[in-house]
């Protein structure tokens, strides 16, 4: 049995009128969380790893030089922040329409036992179609992880199965590799497109090939 | 859309009073929603609201589908450095008054052990079960996999 989590919930109002919401968003995880920026990411230049896409075409952090990116960690067995970051993704590439064209969207696993191309592929396939999907062997996994400073480990679930913890920021990259900004699990979608923006702002027009 | 929990009403009105909970019959279960998942071997997720208009707090402490052998309540939590993880809530307590939100990126409800695959477009029924016996029973639409949110 595992011991109950003590829970403290944040009060959020939510509106005239209406009553208190308890909502699921603890202190430390609501509007109010402290910046995670302490551990930034490598510029992608001064990264070095090896992993496949969902296409399966050989991709590194230098697939990624030329062109504005997003990059965040997940995993396709993931019912919640996963499914919910990569929703949200896609509906601000939407909102951004072709002025999101030269972005590269990347979604690395942190579960490459269970995350195969092929179900990386299958899963990338229900979200945005600039959304790429990038899996590999464990050590490559852990080599761009430790690029990105992104911390991950397996949970175990009641039943036998198990699940990830994870870094579950979003990275923003300008087209020269260096680090923009850190968009939040949880951000409003109104301080996420300018973060975008800026990232693209920051990206030469002439960028070079071999974007993925 | 509104969906309620069906009262349990009978039974409350036979029960004994003692410990004073709310229950079934007070909670009322709105804007549930699932995404439809890829096949069953990755778990499913549902969301709602559940509004205790009951004087007394009401304490879910389980719930109960055909879709799924082991339907719990998670929670998501992020922590300093920006690692987010999952933890079972063997219950979830609802002051008088107030609601919970079961919402993306905080409370959910797991559904593991998939039965079937959960189908864009169709429903399901979960019993929500509360400390005091009660149980409430909703309907569950399942949305597309990249849905953010129940009218999405
Ligand atoms: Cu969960």
């Amino acid at each position: 049995m595992r011991r109950r989590a003590l829970l403290q919930y944040g009060a959020l109002g939510l509106g005239a009128g209406v009553a208190t919401l308890f909502a699921g968003w603890w202190q430390v995880d609501g509007p109010d969380a402290p910046d995670v920026s302490n551990g930034r990411p490598l510029p992608l230049t001064a990264m070095d790893f090896a992993m496949t896409d969902h296409e399966r075409q050989p991709v590194g952090p230098q697939t990624l030089i030329g062109r504005a990116s997003l990059v965040f960690f997940g995993f396709t067995w993931c019912p919640q922040v996963c499914p919910t970051t990569l929703a949200d993704i896609s509906h601000w590439l939407d909102g951004l329409g072709t002025e999101a064209d030269t972005l590269d969207v990347v979604l690395i696993t942190v579960d490459p036992e269970r995350d195969t191309v092929e179900a990386m592929a299958e899963y990338v396939g229900y979200f945005h179609p600039q959304i790429r999907g990038w899996t590999g062997s464990p050590a490559e996994i852990a080599r761009a992880a430790e690029g990105f400073r992104v911390r991950y480990e397996k949970a175990p679930l009641e039943g036998g199965d198990y699940t990830m913890n994870h870094t579950s920021g979003v990275f923003l990259f300008d087209a020269a590799g260096a680090l923009v900004s850190i968009i939040d699990y949880h951000e409003p979608r109104e301080f996420a497109l300018p973060k975008i923006r800026r990232a693209l702002a920051r990206s030469p027009s002439e960028a070079v090939s071999g974007t993925g | 859309m509104r969906l309620f929990g069906i009262a349990a009403f009978a039974l409350a009105l036979l029960t004994t009073a003692p410990p004073v909970l709310a229950g079934g019959e007070d909670v009322v279960i709105e804007d549930a929603w699932s995404r439809a998942s890829i096949g069953t071997s990755r778990p499913g997720v549902a969301y709602m609201t559940l509004q205790n208009t009951g004087a007394e707090p009401a304490v879910v402490t389980g719930l109960r589908t055909n879709l799924a052998m082991m339907p719990m309540i998670h929670a998501s939590t992020t922590d300093a450095q920006g690692v987010t993880r999952m933890s079972h809530m063997e219950e979830v307590k609802i002051a008088a008054g107030e609601a919970v939100a079961l919402e993306p990126g905080g409370l959910h409800v797991m559904l593991m052990d998939l039965q079937h695959p959960m189908v864009e477009g169709e429903s399901y029924a979960l019993s929500v079960i509360f400390a005091d016996g009660t149980e409430a029973t909703i309907e569950v639409p399942i949305l597309g996999i990249a849905a953010r949110g129940p009218s999405d």
